[in-house]
């Protein structure tokens, strides 16, 4: 399967391709009757939770639980961003400040490394590249504790520098494979005629490859951003006060303790939930046409 | 590198260097395209030496030591195995609880990735908004996640138990609040989230990529549905059902979050899967000797399973064109 094919094919469901027009028999009122219901199984929590997060307190602890609030409480969302000891803000700019680093970091160093794996012939490429891929395979639990001891050495325990200095350095084995499969698919001849006319590589690379690898980039930057604003054990391990938390951990620790000084906060917890989903499905809903499409290549191909 | 078909001179510029010769080219040319080469993986270079082959040496020699964060690391040969295999109570049975959850959440969510998926390509009307529905949970963080559904399975208050008890199930499940029902309901969280993601996509495409001709021919031939789905669809879908249940087996080994989040492993350990185990073990009580040793036991079962999967894969997985 070539990637041409691949990147259009998911995402784009041809209806009633073919011609033949599915006439609407008992068979497929059965289908849309599982689908409607497959639909509010996965869609549901994601209701209740909006719904939830503008209700009051006491509505939030009526029995039997009301689906709608009375009258929507607007002002949760302004007190879930303006609380003190919850800093729903500045645990946005946390995570702000570490996924974009992490994600310009990623495309970067993966895109270089994989122009190196893609075009240039030298010794143990070939093996590096194998261990690329088996790194893929092991899991971060074994490596988490002697890199926890490295920053703690190097003095990075409760600051952000253990959740994006790492994506520098390659970007990791699956972000170097799919930067790599889609620099085979560009044409060698491209890199030639520069060399002919006198560019470096940097610069063939710079200035002729990466702006034909936008489409792919933007896959890989779109798929750190979603791993990284929802990655939890690392923020869990590095990060022990308040002011230093990212989204995710902060709403652990919101979770863990909803009521201060006797005040439920349920509510705004539900409202904080709804924040911290937020920059997810936007950049999904922008990018998904990438998204997708590298999901699907790399699974094929895999 | 002859004198045969060239000037002496030519022989002589063309003579290898010795770096040429440790970075394998001829020619001039090839070795300084080979040194772009490397200077372009450096980062890569550098990244597996500090993050991943330095932590893997390191590692392998904590797990026969003591070593609490601040001191330096004592040897004390096989000890933590020993106790690992031995005296640690929660050693085997959350071993035994990481299984049941990949024995029960792999074979669900592929299988369910794998109805959906043929349902998104029925050509129903509205399609793309289910496959978003469907996808969405699969984004979201992990932390959120677990965070509304344990507001959807409180017992008392949750809408799931008020749902069952007006449709006359007088007793519902307590779910995460209750021994008896808190990993299942772990594993339903995850299956939720998962089902529904990349897997489902892998296997749209795939679904959309099996050539109508076959679907034809076997038409003709006079083959059921069923018939079709089994002698056409599965075999030319199974090299990707077989990537994702090797995925689904690495996930699931080091399922965590979820857990964590809603039950902190309880009740009564009741969700204290493998990877809280050695959290607990390294982040809590600091005993990183004692962590490492529980993390390579798991890496090794990993890679055992890896290798076990690959090796059988050959009987039942169909590549196209060998």
């Amino acid at each position: 399967m070539t990637i041409q094919t691949s990147a259009e094919t998911p995402y784009t469901v041809q209806q009633h391709k073919g011609g033949r027009k599915p006439r609407l028999t008992r068979n497929r009122l059965l289908l849309y009757a599982v689908v409607l219901l497959l639909c509010t199984l996965f869609g549901f929590p994601l209701f209740w939770t909006l719904m939830s997060s503008f209700k009051t307190p006491a509505e939030m602890f009526a029995f039997p639980p009301p689906l709608f609030p009375d009258v929507p409480q607007w002002e949760n969302y302004v007190r879930a961003v303006t609380m003190d000891r919850v800093q729903t803000v500045r645990w946005f700019a946390n995570s702000a400040f570490v996924v974009s680093l992490a994600t310009l970091g990623t495309v970067i160093s993966a895109s270089l490394v994989a122009y190196s794996f893609a075009r240039f012939e030298y010794r143990g490429r070939d093996t590096l590249f194998f261990i690329t891929l088996a790194t893929m395979m092991l899991p971060a639990q074994v490596t988490l504790i002697p890199q926890f001891v490295l920053f703690f050495k190097l003095g990075w325990i409760n600051t952000l520098k253990p959740l994006w200095v790492p994506f520098w350095f390659g970007g990791g084995g699956f972000a170097i494979f799919l930067m790599r499969q889609f620099f085979l698919s560009l044409p060698k001849e491209l890199d030639e005629a520069a060399l002919i006319d006198g560019a470096n590589y940097f610069r063939i690379f710079w200035s002729i490859l990466l702006p034909l690898c936008k489409p792919i980039l933007a896959t890989l930057a779109i798929i750190t951003v979603i791993a990284t604003w929802g990655d939890f054990l690392g923020p869990l391990i590095y990060l022990n006060s308040p002011a230093k938390f990212t989204i995710s951990i902060g709403l652990h620790f919101f979770n863990g303790a909803p009521e201060v000084g006797g005040e439920p906060m349920q509510h705004l917890l539900m409202a904080v939930c709804i924040l911290s989903m937020l920059p997810v499905i936007i950049i999904f809903f922008l990018g998904q046409r990438f998204f997708v499409q590298g999901i699907v290549m790399s699974g094929i191909k895999g | 590198m002859t004198v045969a078909d060239g000037s002496i001179e030519q022989t002589i510029n063309n003579r290898p260097t010795l770096l040429a010769r440790v970075v394998g080219t001829k020619t001039q040319y090839q070795m300084s395209r080979a040194l772009w080469g490397y200077l372009f993986a450096l980062p890569w270079i550098l990244g597996l030496i500090v993050f991943w082959g330095g932590p893997i040496l390191a590692s392998l020699y904590y797990s026969f030591t003591e070593y609490g964060v601040t001191g330096s690391p004592t040897f004390t040969g096989l000890a933590n195995f020993t106790r690992a295999f031995t005296s640690d109570d929660l050693f085997w049975s959350s071993l035994g609880r990481t299984f049941t959850f990949a024995i029960v959440f792999v074979p669900v969510a592929i299988s369910g990735a794998l109805v959906l998926a043929i349902l998104l390509n029925q050509k129903l009307k509205g399609t793309n908004i289910y496959r978003t529905i469907f996808f969405v949970p699969h984004l979201l963080p992990a932390v959120a996640i677990a965070v509304v559904w344990s507001f959807l399975l409180a017992p008392k208050l949750g809408p799931v138990n008020d749902f069952l008890r007006n449709i006359g199930i007088d007793n519902p499940p307590a779910w995460l609040s209750s021994r008896d029902s808190a990993l299942w309901s772990v594993i339903m969280i995850n299956v939720w989230a998962a089902m529904g993601g990349n897997t489902m996509l892998i296997f749209l495409a795939g679904l959309q990529g099996v050539p109508r001709e076959l679907y034809e021919a076997s038409e003709i031939d006079g083959a059921s549905g069923w018939t079709k789905f089994r002698h056409v669809t599965l075999p030319l879908i199974s090299p990707t059902i077989f990537f994702n249940v090797v995925l689904g087996i690495i996930t699931s080994l080091k399922v965590f979050t979820t857990a964590f989040v809603t039950t902190q492993g309880g009740p009564s350990y009741a969700t204290w899967f493998f990877a809280l185990h050695i959290y607990n073990e390294a982040f809590k009580y600091f005993r990183l000797g004692y962590g490492s040793a529980l993390a390579w036991v798991l890496a090794i079962i990993l890679i055992i399973f890896t290798f076990i999967q690959i090796s059988y894969s050959r009987r039942w997985v169909h590549y196209e064109g060998g």
